[in-house]
């Protein structure tokens, strides 16, 4: 829980409550982006966000996502976020 | 060729690692008389077994794992409360799925869900507001747990129940700090430590001059690290650098990710519904002056402690540790994981008696998952 994943902000989809879409690793999450928020909410679609327990901390390059994922992945952390935000939506049923 | 295999890029870590060996035989450290560096985060302990870099590395240079896994550091007490308020009638208990297994003085809440106790493990205390939202005849209580990379979100989410007037959104607000158990570490007469690897996401939220005063006041050097084991070696070789020039001073090698402020919003957040608590509690470490966290008053609708009567301070507190059981040592750096008479026997992945065995960032897991064929074999 102390690691943060790479995600790719694809939409915003609750401007007042600062909500985007993201895809992490295949994987569709609403986050929130207050954190990284410039201005302008739609600049950030595109762009790579370090997505720590469903906030987006830090925008990133591709690169460095592409290799903070595969260091995840080395380390089973990723697979364990993702496990983990499957098992939040059946929590939210 | 495992090594070639294991790293990304072998030819960088293998030139780390030589200019690290040459390094360490500069300040004159051997196995012997090793140079002490603690990992202050549980994710950098996972890395560095992971790679086997404690293997790899030259042999004067010794890691030491600190206490930076929030859930193998939860006083026992605190497993107590959680459970407490999650088996009263009408509540929706969340937390992280890490702190299901931590054993509590009756049970864990893993226990307390299959006794019955409605507990859910959810991704993100966002999911817990959803919760409060979908169900209001509940009370939907977020167990807030970890260090400056949680507490912005646990922040921010109290900011938007406020927002939203949940009054049946509530956080049990259990964060802490890195820098303070540090400090106690530092003060510590019997800790040998040269420099530090400081961690990489909390340093994103606040930045690197919290670390200030171990250079300043204590001596030592700080570099904070990103998770690669590049990343890791480098580091290294920057403390070591610091200590052959005889200088200590706080660098980021993780510059790419950790602002020098650290993030303006996080920290914005944190101070409106935060303030800290005169003292707090650590499992292994004791009470330590300033690095727990509680919600403001001005919060105090969204505050479990004030929503069920449980207050830090009313609390009894010294709930004795299960017997056998060497988690403070090893946190401290005083034992090794092996050197546990529980290790492996009465203490596994499967049956974790102490909380280093619990999650995939404690000590004891970490040495279990990868070096126990090392141990098996010795």
């Amino acid at each position: 829980m102390c690691l943060g994943i790479p995600g790719r902000i694809t939409a915003i989809v609750d401007e007042d409550r600062l909500m985007a879409m993201a895809e992490v690793s295949g994987v569709r999450r609403a986050v929130n982006v207050a954190c990284v928020a410039g201005n302008d909410l739609t600049a950030l679609v595109g762009q790579w966000a370090l997505i720590h327990v469903g906030f987006a901390m830090s925008l990133i390059d591709e690169d460095e996502a592409t290799k903070t994922l595969e260091a995840l992945r080395d380390l089973g952390e990723a697979q364990e976020t993702l496990e983990q935000m499957a098992r939040s939506e059946e929590a939210l049923a | 060729m495992k090594f070639a295999s294991e790293f990304r890029d072998p030819a960088a870590a293998k030139g780390l690692l030589a200019a690290i060996a040459r390094k360490a035989d500069e300040i004159g450290a051997t196995r012997a008389k090793p140079v002490h560096i603690m990992e202050i985060c549980g994710g950098h302990t996972h890395s560095i077994f992971r790679y086997g870099l404690d293997k790899l590395i030259h042999e004067g240079v010794e890691f030491i794992h600190g206490p930076g896994c929030p859930v193998c550091v939860l006083p026992m007490a605190r497993v107590d409360e959680c459970v407490e308020i999650a088996e009263q009638p009408g509540v929706i208990f969340t937390t992280f799925g890490d702190a299901m297994r931590v054993p509590g003085h009756r049970k864990s809440l893993m226990q307390a869900k299959a006794d019955g106790a409605d507990i859910r493990m959810v991704y993100s205390p966002l999911d817990a507001l959803e919760l409060a939202r979908r169900n209001p005849d509940r009370e939907v209580v977020f167990f807030g747990l970890g260090f400056e990379t949680t507490t912005p979100s646990t922040a921010l989410s109290i900011q938007q129940a406020a927002r939203e007037g949940l009054g049946n959104f509530s956080v049990f607000c259990n964060h802490i700090t890195v820098p303070e158990p540090i400090k106690a570490l530092l003060d510590d007469p019997e800790m040998m430590l040269d420099g530090f690897v400081g961690p990489g996401h909390v340093s994103m939220v606040i930045g690197v001059h919290p670390y200030d005063f171990i250079a300043a006041d204590y001596g030592k050097p700080l570099v904070v690290a990103g998770f690669e084991p590049t990343d890791l070696l480098q580091s290294v070789l920057m403390v070591l650098t610091q200590i052959a020039e005889g200088r200590a001073a706080v660098e980021n090698q993780y510059g790419r990710v950790v602002p020098e402020h650290g993030n303006p919003v996080s920290l914005a957040a944190i101070a409106d519904v935060y303030e800290r608590r005169p003292s707090f509690e650590w499992r292994g470490l004791g009470e330590i002056d300033a690095s727990g966290l509680r919600i403001r008053g001005k919060y105090a609708a969204f505050d479990a402690e004030e929503k069920f009567g449980i207050g830090y301070a009313a609390a009894s507190r010294n709930v004795p540790e299960i017997p056998g059981c060497a988690c403070g040592a090893v946190m401290t750096g005083k034992l090794k994981p092996t050197q546990c008479p529980q290790f492996g026997t009465g203490c596994t992945p499967e049956m974790p008696l102490g909380a280093l065995m619990v999650s995939s960032e404690g000590a004891c897991a970490a040495y279990w998952q990868y070096a126990g064929a090392r141990v098996a074999a010795a």
